[in-house]
């Protein structure tokens, strides 16, 4: 099972800012381990967060986004304590969801 | 307040948001489906052809903030990418030099702000590009970012 993400959500005024820290390898599929053989790529595909039942971003991901990638993102709305859902699927069909609440 | 009346709403509204999402109407529909042609292409042209892009129109609407000029470490590249192009739909990060050019589309959704951030790798100094799609049509901006080591395992 992967490491829980960090999510954290405030207000800024009519806003909410949410950021998150996924833990993910995000291997490119273009190294080589001692033997020379290619370590296979394993990365995240898609990544999509939701405002209680709404869905607020969508992503499709390619291999050169970072190790444990970070998203920060915007949206209009939400309210102190209301819940924000994020959820991605890697190339193995491996899958996370967190939730927090908008501080 | 009438809470029963609150409840109601919401449930209807979230029941016709699972509708539209599942006739395809919401980009939410395709939130699992993955562009392949598009993260697998090598050229610059080649992903922009299969994001649907074509030829896409110099925007100085599209701006990188939170962006360095120059990385220390390629493994840790932060690219922030806003656009105040009227109904912008989506923004996709594209590194020229990278093995594969594409790193991400984000599926900008109603109430959602054009304004993304992020981390990505980079292989080596390259042309970092902003692919905003916006009203339908295509918009792009670029940034040269200064790799002083590489982020892709060469």
């Amino acid at each position: 099972m992967p490491d829980p993400m960090k999510i954290r959500a405030t207000t800024v005024g009519d806003e909410t800012e949410v950021k998150v820290l996924m833990s993910h390898e995000m291997e490119t599929g273009q190294r080589k381990d001692g033997q020379g053989k290619t370590i296979p790529a394993w990365f995240i595909q898609n990544v999509s967060a939701a405002w209680n039942s709404k869905t607020v971003l969508s992503a499709q991901w390619g291999t050169p986004v970072a190790k444990n990638p970070f998203v920060s993102f915007r949206f209009k709305g939400g309210a102190k304590g209301d819940k924000i859902t994020v959820t991605w699927v890697d190339n193995r069909a491996e899958k996370r969801t967190d939730e927090s609440m908008i501080a | 307040m009438n809470r029963g009346r609150r409840k109601a709403l919401q449930s209807g509204g979230a029941t016709l948001l699972a509708l539209l999402a599942a006739n395809g109407w919401l980009p939410s529909a395709r939130a699992q489906s993955w562009n392949k042609s598009a993260f697998d292409a090598h050229s610059l042209g080649d992903t922009m052809q299969a994001l649907g892009g074509g030829e896409p129109a110099q925007s100085k609407d599209i701006a990188f903030f939170q962006t360095p000029e120059i990385a220390e470490n390629g493994a840790v590249v932060p690219i922030g990418i806003s656009s105040s192009l009227p109904n912008t739909q989506a923004i996709a990060i594209l590194i020229e030099k990278n093995p594969n050019m594409l790193a991400a589309v984000f599926d900008i959704l109603p109430g959602t702000e054009p304004t993304i951030t992020t981390r990505v790798k980079m292989a080596q100094t390259s042309n970092v590009y902003a692919l905003v799609k916006a009203d339908g049509k295509y918009y792009v901006a670029s940034k040269e970012i200064k790799v002083t080591l590489g982020g892709c395992g060469g």
